[in-house]
């Protein structure tokens, strides 16, 4: 019985490189498959609302309107501009994502016409008052996080993956993610979120996804309950228009100070 | 002044009218917003100058019309109304924007009357200098008056230039009679002086460069033209009786505005060299940093802590009340529906013990309506501070604003 361990552990070391990743090499391919059907989108824009629910269900709305420049080698650009609540209308967030390091934000104030540069380091604060963390809402790079393929199931219907991944960046507010991502597509259908004490803190439900310019899969609704607080926050997704040819120009501080 | 003003600008309108009517198909077609606040004002200590009061009530209406072409061109008209019980001064109409922005690929021209921001410190605005302040309004010097300009704007990858004709001045809004937060002895705004023999009509001038590196945002501005920070001179109205007179004398203004992020800190600094106003040139700067704790308590609450120290070469000679003074504040971000917001601070003078406070706290209350307070007060004020005429002019300030 011994030989035939010794036997088989030579075979295994022989065969491995060849046939077999590891959970972690799998993890990470996946990630880069998804990476790269997601490439090539050149920019869209797109409304949201944004329906926030406390534990005892009071709800109460945003609604911003979103632009996105997809940037060659780097993360992406993006304003959101607020237009309710009406106090805050105007109020818009100039980002620029980038693979590694922290983020290039600007918000500005319509009342004060004052464009601020804002500090991104922080990125677990919440993003406008939402269950969704400033992490959760900027471009995702393959390179902000290290994966581990853990199983594939049927998830909703949807033979998918399930995979983890866990930050690199700094002052991430995770421990880890459990992302379910469907084989078929490369739509995320659900993460589960952990805190610093690897304890249960949110989940994300993706839905309603519809295909663009027969490639890109963008879920109509994302839903984050956080477990921990009881709040919930409802994100719908309207308009999405592709190819309008924004540029550079339409992502600096002057474009943010007439932005609407 | 005003009437004529309002009769300049009301031409202005009906040449934009005319653009308008010749229109391409609409991206947002003649959208109106705005918001109309109560607000009421109290203040626990009594009047040392009569004709003061010890509460005030008053309104204000702000709409906004904004309607964009389909080039991106677009044009925007906000006038300002506020009716207050208190000071016939604080009652007072103003067009805080009517613009036409002309957005071409290369550049972006303004014309009109609008508000500029420059600068990036929270407790004093000292580079900021397009626009005049609406001391009425508040002391804070945050609300402006519309300046009439046209601006043209160049984005390049080396950095913003912008151009400033200013043809028009505005002169600044001082407190009457009835009015707390002034001096003493009233501003007499039908005696001004201006150092210009084309008064409010004298052109002033400005440029400025502004560039992002990385983790700094800079800016470099010259100004010159009209102070809109006036010199006040002592003289007599027709009764005999005290009055301050405003002086506005052309100055040139050379600023720096810089902010840097490093991690959680946000480190800013402001600093001007002017000369033309009294005898001597001088420096000023302001500077210090923004430090966020995100998730205090293991809530979702952000807090804030701000220093600053403010410093203006003149010191006692100053036309302002931060002339050596330090500021500390502390910025409580709830991150709930409703927005819940709260600032203390606290304002030091260096060389003296004067010291001011101020709290201020908002909350949202179903869409639409805002809850604003600002608590203000004055302590230790020694006979010598620019403050001092205003030492009891503690205010309780609530407001309450229903936006649309």
């Amino acid at each position: 019985m011994k030989h035939f361990y010794i036997f088989l552990t030579f075979t295994l070391l022989w065969v491995a490189p060849v046939f077999a990743e590891t959970p972690e090499e799998k993890g990470l391919s996946i990630a880069k498959e998804d990476d790269k059907r997601d490439n090539g989108f050149k920019d869209f824009t797109a409304n949201m609302v944004m329906l926030l629910k406390n534990k005892q269900g009071e709800e109460s709305s945003r609604h911003i309107r979103n632009k996105t420049l997809e940037v060659e080698g780097d993360g992406d650009k993006s304003i959101s501009i607020f237009d309710r609540p009406r106090d805050v209308k105007g109020t818009a967030l100039l980002n620029f994502t980038h693979k590694v390091g922290t983020d290039d934000q600007w918000l500005y104030l319509p009342a004060l016409k004052r464009v601020k540069r804002i500090s991104s380091s922080n990125k677990s604060g919440s993003f406008m008052g939402s269950e969704f963390a400033y992490e959760d809402v900027t471009s995702q790079e393959v390179e902000k996080y290290n994966y581990k393929w853990i199983r594939d199931e049927e998830h909703k219907g949807e033979l998918s993956f399930v995979f983890e991944r866990y930050p690199v960046y700094k002052n991430s507010g995770y421990t880890r993610q459990v992302v379910w991502l469907d084989k078929k597509d490369y739509k995320i259908l659900k993460i589960e979120f952990f805190d610093r004490k690897n304890s249960p803190l949110k989940t994300l439900t993706q839905s309603d996804f519809k295909q663009y310019l027969d490639k890109f899969w963008y879920p109509g609704k994302m839903f984050m309950e956080n477990h921990q607080t009881g709040k919930s926050t409802l994100l719908t997704w309207t308009d999405y228009k592709f190819h309008n040819g924004l540029s550079d120009k339409d992502f600096n501080r002057n474009s943010l100070k007439r932005a609407r | 002044m005003l009437k004529s003003y309002s009769t300049r600008c009301a031409i202005l309108f009906i040449l934009v009218l005319g653009l308008f009517l010749n229109s391409s198909p609409k991206v947002f077609a003649h959208e109106i917003s705005g918001y109309a606040e109560g607000e009421l004002r109290l203040f626990p200590n009594e009047a040392l100058y009569p004709g003061q009061n010890e509460q005030s009530a008053s309104f204000a209406f702000q709409p906004e019309y904004y309607h964009e072409f389909k080039s991106g061109s677009s044009f925007t008209f906000v006038p300002f109304v506020r009716v207050d019980s208190g000071d016939q001064e604080r009652t007072h109409f103003d067009i805080r924007e009517f613009t036409f922005l002309w957005l071409e690929e290369d550049f972006e021209l303004r014309v009109g009357v609008r508000k500029v921001f420059w600068g990036t410190t929270e407790v004093l605005h000292l580079v900021d200098i397009i626009n005049q302040t609406d001391l009425v309004e508040n002391t804070d010097t945050e609300d402006k008056l519309g300046q009439p300009m046209a601006n043209l704007s160049f984005s390049r990858d080396w950095g913003t230039v912008d151009l400033f004709w200013l043809p028009f001045f505005r002169e600044r809004s001082f407190a009457g009679t009835g009015g707390r937060l002034r001096g003493a002895t009233i501003v007499d705004e039908n005696r001004v002086q201006y150092e210009s023999a084309a008064e409010e009509w004298h052109s002033d001038w400005a440029f400025r460069y502004s560039h992002t590196l990385g983790d700094i945002d800079l800016g470099i501005s010259q100004f010159i033209g009209t102070n809109r920070d006036p010199t006040l001179l002592d003289g007599t109205d027709s009764n005999g009786n005290a009055i301050k007179i405003p002086r506005y004398e052309q100055i040139k203004q050379t600023s720096l505005d810089v902010s840097y992020v490093v991690g959680d800190w946000l480190w800013k600094l402001e600093s001007l060299y002017r000369t033309g106003q009294g005898n001597d040139d001088y420096f000023a700067w302001t500077g210090g940093f923004e430090y966020t704790f995100v998730g205090v308590l293991e809530s979702g609450m952000d807090l804030g802590l701000i220093g600053e120290w403010m410093f203006d070469t003149r010191e006692e000679e100053a036309t302002t009340a931060f002339e050596n003074d330090i500021a500390t504040g502390i910025r409580l971000a709830v991150n709930d529906a409703s927005s819940t917001e709260a600032l203390l601070g606290w304002v030091q003078d260096l060389d003296t013990s004067a010291r001011f406070l101020f709290l201020e706290a908002s909350r949202r209350f179903g869409d639409n309506w805002l809850l604003t307070a600002e608590l203000r007060t004055f302590l230790n004020q020694p006979i010598e501070d620019f403050l001092f005429e205003q030492r009891d002019d503690e205010i309780l300030q609530i407001e309450l604003a229903y936006y649309f």
